[in-house]
């Protein structure tokens, strides 16, 4: 029954999307798009302050005004959450203290949204300020007042500490020893689509919400939690995401706070984010400040790396405990790192609340670790490409911290693009202010662990065959325009050799699919789809014995394509699909099956191993070229070449598409998008509007030429890898090291402006280094190392006991 | 609040009369999706900075957060609903449909708007004649770059020459 690779239909086409035609026609229904008869407008009150204690409320006038339905405080929902078990430090509206501007503090249900926000006029809130951080320097510097009572010193969230192997000595092997530091500045994912809310409480003590998240289980869970509501009677519906890329990942607070409002009212409440409040939500990239010393061989072997990494994480936890081991988990899955010391450090500040964005926690140490190892190859005088090649993780390995690779295409990868850019050509032989710039990285496919703890699948999948021929899967995942619809659709069709087009799919309804944790951590289309992919396996299994029977055919001879079920030695003796589903049907009864996935068990036991370890781990080679004006300090890059290792592509143009659409965003980063902050007196945003918030618009944006570059993982569903974060992370490191390679000056910083190439160049100009990034790294209270012996050292992933003083 | 006397207008939406009525601050996007249902219309900022609500007045890309509705009375509106006919997609919708050009779809209906007017008047856009006229709008997810084909391939098969996608952009290089 098993057909060859080279009979699939579906898997590796490049088809339309099942929802494409709504998307091109408008119909496809956004959060914001719903409305209800009766329904009210909720509005946030935000605070003012960026740390301030909050003596009082008084809401009285607010209540008064002709539409106002209800209004809320923090008093109404004392109960805290968060997306990790151990930062459980939010509240949907903020209790007795404000940690940044915009934090929200009251809420109200009015009429009509211009009587809401009115009614925000009317709420008096008295503040006793305190003294603000704006820096995670500042942060560390001044362990008082703290942001919040906990964490694991003074501002200082969170504190790791991982040693595999003696990395010093390590370090002190090599013919060659490099530190660097590096600064990465802190960016938004800007979805086009602003957050919206609609909750709808029902006298029978259900509770309904539609949201744009990306996380419905999750949030699923917080609605029921801070509600104190039975979780069975909160149905979470995920509307399609008009853009996510992390930063509708964590449950919200304007998402309770209509919750709650319609529990009060009776009546459906909405909330949509002004642009101006998704600034406030952020959980964007964390501004990263990073140093690295490695030794290395004359041969380019790298015999020791030592990271660490310092995070301004915001006003809250969010994902960060996960973003800081993030900063120092993926750095030795691309090049070969026998011994790694890695130091990370959170830190609170009363800025917007960073989180995940594409790529979490990642493409900060790979722009460090990129233009770190293009400094070393030109130290040691290799070409930085054949500088990588030597040095590759190889397939089927085992890390030093314990992350099992499977493929491994990087190698393919730099080829390609070393090939299609003509490098060999260009690398240090353009001409003055034009340039060339390699590098690589490795993203996950999934997280290895749930983020709270418990041994359940991590992606289900439901599937009913209809006696018309129909398909029906259910799954819990959320498509945020990366497509993870069409990819259940295409896997179920590819294995009954049925049109895609034929299968309806539900998703990320919390009372009618399985649970999917969500899409983040680039982790649906192995996860949901290794699920369908069972899902389907099963199906088949069905419906084959008993067409089987009726055709009088061997069940092992049977083949299931373009809508038919036949023998595969006879291709005439056999019956639609429709058929065999009825064939089944009459026999068996209604025929539907289940499907689940859960990540392999990863090989580290040691504190901290739960973030790193993946199914399989995508890689990325990019060459970018670019034009620096001496004059103005401003940098173009008219192409961009990019080959990814994406296993196996599920549909070819929807891949193109995540690449394309990473490379984009990473230009955004590397040349322009930054987070910025009036710090000398309020922590205030400075810049939230679209306007001012710079990303690239057509006038910017570069040509892509994108390389697929197939190496299967057994792990994955027909070896297909992850594609939509992996491919942004090269891009501002190529771009960093192209600008070297155009005008001499090393840009330790993103985003890479006019002003810093500017300043670079007149330093060089007076003979001063031409850099422009940090110059030190604060001291950091560290605790004792976990060491873990590495694999080669005898290791069995487990730290070494430690005798505690 | 919201009591004040709603304003009347008869004007075109979609080659069809509509009359509708509305508090006379309102402007077109809200108009468009709240008092005649058609959500099709997105926004991303409401402050004529993302380009997401882009509708077609007589024929020219406006962004409708930005049109006072009153002032639409006797013109002419499109938006992405009209835009198919007779249950038959427009070029455009084919082609960003087939290249993937829209991705969440969310800026999906400006851009197709944007880049109808833009044939209109130039059936043989350049790439950068295609980059000049988009350049007022946001997508975040594409880089763009399906979407300047799919506007190529549209125009191509709008002229009347049987034009496909070709493999590079749909399989890479
Ligand atoms: S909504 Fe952004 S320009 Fe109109
Ligand atoms: S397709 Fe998502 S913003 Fe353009």
């Amino acid at each position: 029954m098993a057909r060859k690779p080279s009979d699939r239909r579906i898997i590796g086409t490049a088809l339309r999307k099942i929802d494409a035609v709504a998307k091109v026609t408008g119909t496809t229904r956004f959060a914001d798009d719903l409305a209800f008869p009766r329904m009210l407008y909720c509005k946030l009150l935000r605070a003012t302050h960026p740390h301030a204690r909050v003596v009082s409320i008084d809401a009285s006038a607010a209540r008064a005004l002709d539409g106002v339905q209800a209004v809320l405080t923090g008093k109404d929902l004392p109960i805290p959450f968060g997306i990790l078990p151990v930062s459980q430090d939010e509240h949907a509206l903020c209790v007795d203290k404000v940690r940044f501007i915009g934090d929200p503090v009251a809420a109200v249900a009015a009429t009509s949204e211009e009587t809401a926000t009115a009614a925000l006029d009317r709420i008096t809130v008295a503040y006793e300020p305190l003294r603000s951080f704006d820096s995670a320097e500042a942060a560390v510097a001044n362990p008082e007042p703290r942001i919040h009572d906990y964490g694991d010193s003074g501002n200082l969230h969170k504190l790791i500490d991982l040693e595999f192997g003696d990395a010093a000595a390590g370090i002190a092997e090599g013919d060659v020893v490099r530190e660097d530091l590096f600064f990465f500045e802190g960016n938004t994912h800007l979805p086009m689509e602003q957050h919206a809310a609609v909750a709808v409480w029902s006298p029978d003590g259900k509770l309904t919400l539609w949201s744009s998240t990306q996380t419905p289980h999750y949030v699923h869970r917080a609605l029921a939690k801070v509600l104190e509501l039975p979780p069975a009677r909160v149905r979470v519906i995920a509307t399609p995401n008009g853009g996510g890329f992390g930063g509708k990942s964590d449950p919200f607070n304007h998402e309770i706070a209509v919750a709650k409002l319609a529990m009060l009212t009776g009546r459906p409440v909405k909330i949509t984010l002004t642009r101006e409040e998704v600034f406030y939500c952020h959980r964007g990239r964390h501004p990263t400040l990073m140093w690295v010393r490695t030794g290395v061989k004359k041969s380019g072997a790298i015999t020791g790396m030592h990271f660490r990494s310092l995070l301004d994480g915001g006003a809250y936890g969010s994902y960060g405990v996960a973003s800081t081991y993030y900063t120092g988990a993926l750095q030795t899955v691309t090049y070969n790192i026998p011994r790694y010391h890695f130091q990370g450090a959170r830190a609170f500040t009363n800025k917007a609340p960073c989180g995940p964005k594409r790529g979490h926690g990642t493409p900060q140490p790979r722009f460090a670790l990129e233009v770190h190892v293009d400094k070393i190859a030109e130290q040691l005088g290799l070409d930085p490409a054949e500088l990588r090649l030597r040095t590759l993780v190889p397939p089927n390995s085992l890390t030093a911290n314990y992350l099992r690779v499977g493929s491994m295409g990087l190698g393919r990868c730099i080829e390609k693009v070393i090939a299609g850019s003509e490098w060999k050509k260009r690398f240090r032989q353009l001409p003055e202010g034009r340039g060339v710039g390699l590098a690589c990285s490795s993203y996950i496919s999934g997280a290895g662990l749930p983020i709270y703890w418990n041994n359940m699948p991590h992606s289900g999948v439901q599937l009913k065959c209809d006696r018309s021929g129909g398909v029906t899967v259910f799954c819990g995942s959320t498509d945020i325009g990366q497509g993870s619809d069409s990819i259940l659709a295409y896997i179920v069709a590819e294995i009954l050799g049925i049109d895609p087009f034929d299968i309806a799919v539900v998703t990320a309804d919390t009372d009618l699919t399985p649970v999917d944790l969500g899409s983040y951590s680039s982790r649906v289309t192995l996860m949901s789809g290794n699920a369908a992919l069972q899902a389907a396996e099963r199906a088949r299994q069905i419906l084959a014995v008993h067409a089987a029977k009726q055709l009088e055919v061997p069940v092992d001879r049977l083949q299931f394509a373009d809508g038919r079920v036949f023998d595969g030695n006879d291709s005439k003796r056999g019956m639609s699909f429709a058929d065999a589903v009825q064939a089944a049907e009459a026999a068996a009864g209604t025929v539907g099956t289940v499907g689940s996935y859960t990540p392999p068990r990863s090989a580290g036991r040691y504190r901290g191993a739960g973030v790193g370890p993946s199914p399989a781990y995508s890689y990325s080679a990019c060459v970018a070229e670019v034009d620096v004006d001496p004059e103005t300090g401003i940098v173009r890059v008219p192409t961009i070449w990019i080959a990814h290792d994406v296993g196996r592509s599920i549909n070819a143009a929807t891949v193109i598409g995540q690449v394309e659409g990473s490379i984009y965003m990473g230009l955004g980063e590397a040349l322009m998008e930054e987070m910025a902050y009036r710090g000398n007196r309020n922590v205030v945003h400075k810049i939230p509007s679209l306007l001012e918030y710079k990303s690239p618009t057509t006038l910017e944006m570069c040509d892509v030429i994108t390389y697929l570059v197939e190496d299967p993982d057994p792990n994955g569903p027909f070896g297909a890898k992850e594609v939509g974060q992996g491919p942004l992370l090269p891009v501002m490191p190529a771009v960093a090291n192209a600008v070297y390679d155009a005008v001499g000056v090393r840009i330790d910083e993103v985003p890479i402006t006019p002003e810093k190439v500017l300043k670079a160049l007149r330093r060089k100009a007076k003979g001063e280094a031409g850099r422009v990034g940090p110059e030190s790294f604060p001291d950091i209270p560290w605790p004792e190392p976990t060491r873990v012996p590495t694999p080669w050292e005898g290791g069995d992933g487990k730290a070494v006991e430690q005798v505690r003083a | 609040m919201g009591n004040e006397s709603k304003a009347m207008i008869a004007f075109t939406v979609n080659g069809e009369s509509a009359e509708v009525a509305f508090a006379p601050h309102k402007m077109l996007l809200e108009v468009l999706r709240e008092d005649l249902g058609l959500t099709g219309t997105k926004h991303g900022c409401e402050l004529g900075e993302c380009g997401t609500c882009t509708v077609l007045l007589d024929g020219t890309p406006v962004l409708s957060c930005l049109v006072l509705g009153l002032a639409c009375a006797g013109h002419d509106v499109g938006t992405v609903e009209g835009m198919a006919s007779a249950g038959k997609l427009h070029p455009l919708q084919e082609t960003f449909a087939d290249l993937g050009a829209a991705q969440c779809g969310y800026c999906t209906p400006a851009f197709l708007l944007t880049a109808q007017a833009l044939l209109a008047g130039n059936p043989q856009p350049t790439r950068d004649e295609i980059k000049d006229a988009l350049a007022g709008n946001l997508c975040r997810c594409t880089g763009y770059i399906k979407i300047y084909e799919a506007v190529e391939l549209a125009a191509a098969r709008m002229r009347g020459e049987s034009a496909e996608p070709t493999r590079e952009s749909l399989y890479g290089a």
